[in-house]
């Protein structure tokens, strides 16, 4: 089972790579990645580099090239695929039809990854990729029970790779347009979820008020601890209950699932965070590492650490984690 | 210029959708799609139901659609899938790229749904390749995409292949979840959901603390919080858009259906303070404009 890291930057990526990450993925400074934030990312040159040091230490290099194509704007995903493969690129994630296509046209050989972005949840959609552009591996987005992971590990040949751990999607990856509803720039069209640009804090007599595009996200009692205005995690009103109506602030954590996971033969765990900093990704790769060696060492006799659990904890949204959907309660 | 009465997005009592098509047959629509979108637990209408409503609809002249479901998990939930790739008969609409496998592999022309995810003139041109005849536009989309996009599937040399379908009224789909939102308003889980959507018509409303309207609950789906009407766009829609979409919210969808058509070129504007139209002038969603793009 391979353990694949964020990085959001060089030192991000080293410490990935010291604690015992199998491969590492990244993003291009551009709005060709889900993760398109101001401050993270690769430029051509760094990406280089990348692949450098990853290659010198055995490990991988996956390139996220997962938002979808502007029709104005075609150029630059041609020009990101041209240059993660020009870079030393191991893998590229994709979700995009019109980038799968063309990797498939003129880079037959690089392996292809579907992103979680494509939102492939069946065995006749994972089937659709396979055969029209030959992915090697689909990450499954986070709306499936632990049950249907099994499923589909059973009926399908293609490799799967599911998120172990970091925050919480709670909608099905790549139809989620919260974001562009409220503020203009979603995922798939900006490469953003809630972004830092629209976020306001204001302190008023009724509590510190954290706001979206204007849009009261929650707001925090004195003792409360407030949190990113994610829009799908703040407290609304359904007729009369004030409540998180979507989702509590929480992070997903599956070191509880790693044996089931192993033993039904998933290829890959992913950690989520490349927008987080070096330290987050040392510690989380440090304490998935531990878990998967000891799990692979004999899954019978497995136990998660307390230890473990309480870095991860540290680390988390609200400092709170879940299973989120591969519990069947949760959903 | 075309109108459609898409799919019922809410859980409504089978003698009440069989009343709103009936209504509907008498309407001016040229196109009813019928078919659960959002959740395979709603059974008023089992697969057989909707299957017999289509084809006796679709002997009224009018053309029928059958949507399919946007996000599929259980083997069972493909399977039903399958059944209606395969009827036959009755077009398909896809809002799954699974939908699109089954109906590739039959050889059977479809329309792109709003939930699948085609954002570009090459994304298009596969689809074309694959037997779409439709393309509904993605809700997040706005006209200057719109116009973009269909400049370059002109110098691709297939703009003359497909329709163009827009979601112009109701409350928009923006998501899908594993989890279903209306059983946990009520303080349910999933697998104790009890139906109880089907005590919302037309979806349950999330405010803000500050009492703005968000957000629509309906089951595993999100929606818009603002009810989304292009009835003052119709006029910039001319030489881009073949099928206008009303999403039924009751029968006085179809009241709105005569609206858009008296409106078409601008004659008979509506007051519509209390809805949105950003997605179609390239701001938030959520926002209303006045100005027309044209």
């Amino acid at each position: 089972m391979e353990l694949l890291c964020p990085a959001g930057s060089m030192p991000a990526l080293k410490r990935a790579v010291e604690q015992g990450a199998d491969a590492v993925y990244l993003g291009l400074k551009d709005d060709t990645n889900a993760r398109h934030f101001a401050g993270l990312n690769f430029t051509d040159d760094k990406v280089g580099q990348a692949a450098d040091f990853l290659h010198q230490h055995q490990r991988k290099l996956h390139i996220a090239i997962n938002t979808f194509a502007h029709p104005d704007g075609w150029e630059r995903w041609r020009y990101a695929v041209d240059m993660a493969v020009k870079n030393g690129a191991d893998v590229l994630i994709v979700a995009d039809l019109a980038v799968l296509s063309y990797i498939s046209q003129h880079y037959p050989d690089v392996e292809l990854h579907l992103s979680v972005q494509a939102s492939a949840t069946n065995t006749a959609a994972i089937t659709f990729y396979q055969q029209q552009f030959n992915v090697r591996r689909v990450v499954l987005p986070r709306v499936l029970s632990i049950h249907q992971v099994k499923q589909l590990a059973r009926q399908c040949s293609v490799e799967l790779e599911v998120f172990a751990f970091g925050s919480l999607c709670i909608m099905a990856e790549g139809r989620c347009y919260l974001s562009s509803y409220m503020t203009g720039e979603s995922p798939n069209t900006a490469g953003a979820c809630s972004p830092a640009a629209h976020v306001r804090w204001q302190e008023t007599s009724q509590g510190l008020e954290s706001r979206l595009n204007g849009v009261l996200i929650d707001r925090y009692g004195k003792q409360e601890k407030a949190g990113y205005p994610t829009l799908c995690k703040g407290r609304f009103d359904v007729d009369g209950q004030t409540y998180h109506a979507l989702e509590e602030p929480t992070s997903l954590n599956t070191l509880d699932l790693l044996p089931e996971l192993v033993n039904c033969g998933i290829k890959a765990v992913k950690i989520e965070g490349r927008q987080r900093s070096p330290a987050y990704v040392q510690q989380v790769t440090s304490v998935w590492r531990q878990a998967i060696d000891c799990c692979l060492l004999d899954p019978q006799q497995y136990q998660v650490a307390a230890a473990w659990q309480q870095q991860l904890q540290g680390l988390s949204e609200g400092s709170q984690t879940s299973l989120g959907a591969y519990h069947r309660k949760w959903q | 210029m075309q109108y459609a009465l898409g799919p019922i997005l809410y859980f409504w009592p089978k003698a009440d959708v069989e009343a709103f098509y009936q209504a509907a047959l008498s309407s001016s629509a040229d196109i009813l799609y019928v078919g659960e979108t959002v959740c395979s637990k709603r059974r008023e209408l089992r697969t057989r139901d909707w299957l017999a409503l289509a084809k006796t609809l679709a002997a009224s002249g009018k053309q029928v659609v059958l949507s399919t479901m946007a996000l599929l998990e259980a083997p069972s939930e493909v399977t039903t899938l399958k059944s209606y790739c395969d009827n036959g008969e009755i077009l398909i609409e896809a809002n799954d790229m699974g939908a699109i496998q089954f109906l590739r592999e039959n050889n059977k022309p479809f329309v792109a749904g709003p939930a699948i995810n085609c954002y570009n003139h090459y994304g298009l041109k596969t689809l074309l390749d694959m037997g779409m005849q439709r393309w509904v536009m993605p809700v997040e989309l706005s006209r200057d995409w719109l116009v973009n996009m269909l400049n370059k599937t002109e110098e691709l040399g297939v703009r003359q292949r497909f329709e163009v379908e827009v979601f112009a009224y109701g409350y928009l789909p923006l998501a899908y979840s594993a989890r279903c939102f209306t059983a946990r308003s009520e303080n349910r889980p999933k697998d104790d959901c009890q139906l109880c959507c089907i005590h919302y018509p037309n979806g349950r409303l999330t405010r803000s603390q500050e009492g703005q309207a968000l957000f629509t609950l309906n089951g595993i789906q999100t929606q818009s919080g603002q009810c989304y009407n292009l009835i003052n766009d119709l006029c910039s829609m001319q030489g881009l858009v073949d099928i206008v979409r009303l999403s039924p919210l009751g029968l006085e969808t179809l009241d709105w259906l005569e609206q858009f058509r008296g409106n078409e070129q601008g004659q008979h504007p509506q007051q519509v303070a209390k809805s949105c139209n950003g997605y179609w002038h390239a701001i938030a969603g959520m926002h209303r404009t006045s100005s027309s793009a044209s």
